[in-house]
């Protein structure tokens, strides 16, 4: 359903309290609890430079340890359901995920060749980035040279061959893998972590990030016209080609980023977008900043749950794909059972 | 307000569909392409729309070229208004036809009260301003092809190209939008559309345009060109005019099949 604009507000304001008490729970829960009201003395006081009063070890966990994964949690969930809902709507289908293009099985061989030569973590993230960035460029160029009447089905098809050589590619590593060290390194990557994010890695990553989304919110209306057939895109003026261009590489920059700062976490791309279009409605500027807070939400809840609900951590990729696959279900039956 | 070709071949790349094509469509006349599946007429209304390029001769836009006017300058001259097709989103009516207002806007511009304004009032035009906040996969063809239709207004375009409007739609639907058409080109719109129904040129068209394997075998008024002989000639299999008296005076006339051989 569409709501209207009070109705969208009224969405909007209650997605962003609840995540706000979802930020103040993913603190305070863990394997060692803190109390809201010391997580809160411990924020403000890294915020203001006033001194909080707490133990030491209370402060460290709270700003060191917390502070970077739930931020990037936020930014990765983010990240990928406002790819995937732009992506969604350049491929005029609601069942695109953010990888499409190959972007994830490119970042996934970077980061993997990355671990094979024992480089540091930093220049994992950056194979990782640079990978996707590479991979839907080939996508891209040669989608372009192939041409055709249907380019956009050209584009998908050469993202199917594309990511398919990336993961051949995968596997090689795998086979190559030493099976002590680095194969269980480069699984948990394709697993995604959010263990152990530094704020040197977030700061990395946020840039490109909020860039790509910028780009989008820019881009917002435009994309309406897009998810249009292209006969009908071209005739209301919109350059179909750029545009389509600049909303892939927004997408990418910051779908790329998002693998390189916790490795491939699927499923959230696909779901979060198609979920927020039953409560806003199909117009990109109300889908995209829903999906934002949505995706963020439940990437933070899904870490939260990773690293508390078990005995073991977890890693996002799977909770998200277990969960994942009942709640698509569950949305496949509301889309689809409503009356045409 | 005009849209003229001039010795126009059509098709994709090396693949040429027709040829020789000369037309000219004035403001205030409903013009309708027919011709058999396969004939062209949907490569026809996209090359003159301007999504296709032309293989040879020129198309003219207010008499300039068409190639020579940028993507927004057509775009608020020459409407498209697509078959009633499901879209993949489920857009509002307001919030389609609010994007027949983007060849008036920035890149970055988010429509306002205004361009709600503006879109209301397209729908108000058509009379289905009750539908504005309606889902469009939710409206029936008839109310869908309506939509697409002041989305077309929203443009403010004098060019309306039209592909099949009257498809997939039941007969009084078919009839509700023909009447539109008609209204639009005595508002002093330029109207193009294609049909499978000769019967529709009969009852609205001012001129007509007959497309047989990419060249046209005749073009002119609709009164001259819609006989037996060049519809039988047109479809390969006879067909018979025949007329009914109206109210106004001057007959209605339509065509039938007479003798429908399922092999020939």
């Amino acid at each position: 359903m569409t709501p209207t604009r009070a109705g969208f507000a009224w969405v909007l304001v209650g997605a962003c309290a609840a995540l706000v008490v979802l930020v103040a729970c993913s603190f305070a829960i863990g394997p060692f609890g803190i109390s809201p009201g010391a997580v809160w003395r411990a924020l403000w006081s890294a915020l203001t430079g006033s001194a909080s009063g707490l133990p030491e070890n209370i402060e460290a966990v709270v700003l060191q340890v917390r502070a970077p994964r739930i931020a990037a949690a936020l930014a990765v969930g983010a990240a990928l359901a406002g790819a995937g809902a732009a992506f969604q709507g350049l491929f005029k289908n609601p069942l695109v995920s953010p990888d499409i293009l190959g972007v994830s099985a490119g970042s996934a061989l970077g980061a993997g060749l990355a671990l094979l030569n024992a480089l540091p973590v930093a220049l994992v993230q950056s194979a990782a980035f640079a990978g996707g960035l590479i991979a839907v460029a080939l996508v891209l160029a040669v989608a372009r040279g192939i041409g055709g009447r249907d380019p956009l089905l050209t584009l998908v098809l050469t993202g199917v061959a594309v990511g398919s050589l990336f993961g051949a590619g995968i596997a090689l590593l795998k086979l190559l893998a030493d099976p002590y060290n680095e194969l269980p390194a480069l699984t948990f990557w394709l697993m995604g972590s959010f263990a152990g994010v530094l704020p040197r890695d977030l700061a990395w990553s946020l840039g490109p990030i909020a860039l790509g989304m910028i780009a989008l919110w820019l881009l917002r209306w435009r994309i309406d016209v897009l998810t249009l057939s292209e006969d009908e895109a071209r005739s209301l003026g919109v350059r179909v080609p750029v545009l389509r261009l600049a909303a892939i590489v927004a997408a990418t920059v910051a779908t790329a980023s998002s693998v390189a700062l916790a490795g491939t976490i699927g499923w959230v791309g696909l779901l979060v977008p198609h979920a927020a279009r039953l409560f806003a409605g199909a117009a990109f500027a109300r889908v995209l900043p829903l999906s934002l807070v949505a995706g963020a939400g439940f990437m933070l809840a899904v870490d939260t749950a990773c690293r508390a609900a078990f005995p073991t951590e977890v890693p996002p990729g799977i909770v998200t794909a277990f969960a994942g696959t009942p709640v698509f279900v569950l949305l496949l039956a509301l889309t689809f059972r409503r009356a045409p | 307000m005009t849209l003229e070709a001039h010795g126009l071949s059509i098709g994709f790349g090396t693949r040429v569909v027709g040829t020789g094509i000369d037309t000219v469509l004035a403001g205030g006349e409903v013009t309708c392409l027919l011709g058999p599946n396969g004939s062209g007429k949907s490569t026809l209304l996209r090359t003159l729309l301007g999504v296709q390029p032309a293989l040879g001769g020129d198309i003219r836009l207010d008499g300039q070229r068409l190639e020579s006017w940028n993507a927004r300058d057509r775009a608020r001259r020459v409407a498209y208004v697509p078959q009633a097709a499901a879209t993949a989103f489920d857009f509002t009516v307001l919030e389609l036809v609010q994007m027949g207002l983007t060849p008036w806007r920035g890149l970055f511009a988010a429509p306002g009260a205004q361009a709600r304004d503006a879109a209301l009032e397209c729908l108000d035009r058509l009379g289905i301003a009750p539908l504005a906040a309606r889902p469009i996969q939710r409206l029936s063809g008839g109310e869908r092809q309506l939509a697409y239709l002041a989305r077309a207004l929203a443009t403010r375009a004098t060019h309306l190209l039209m592909d099949e409007p009257t498809a997939n739609l039941d007969f009084a639907n078919q009839a509700l939008i023909l009447d539109e058409i008609a209204r639009l080109a005595a508002g002093g719109a330029c109207v193009l559309f294609t049909t499978h129904h000769p019967d529709h040129a009969l009852r609205v068209a001012h001129r007509a345009m007959l497309l047989r394997r990419g060249t046209l075998m005749g073009n002119g008024p609709a009164g001259d060109i819609l006989n037996s002989e060049n519809l039988s000639a047109l479809y390969g299999r006879p067909v018979e005019m025949a007329e009914l008296p109206s109210a106004s005076g001057r007959p209605d006339r339509f065509c039938i099949v007479r003798e429908s051989r399922r092999f020939d």
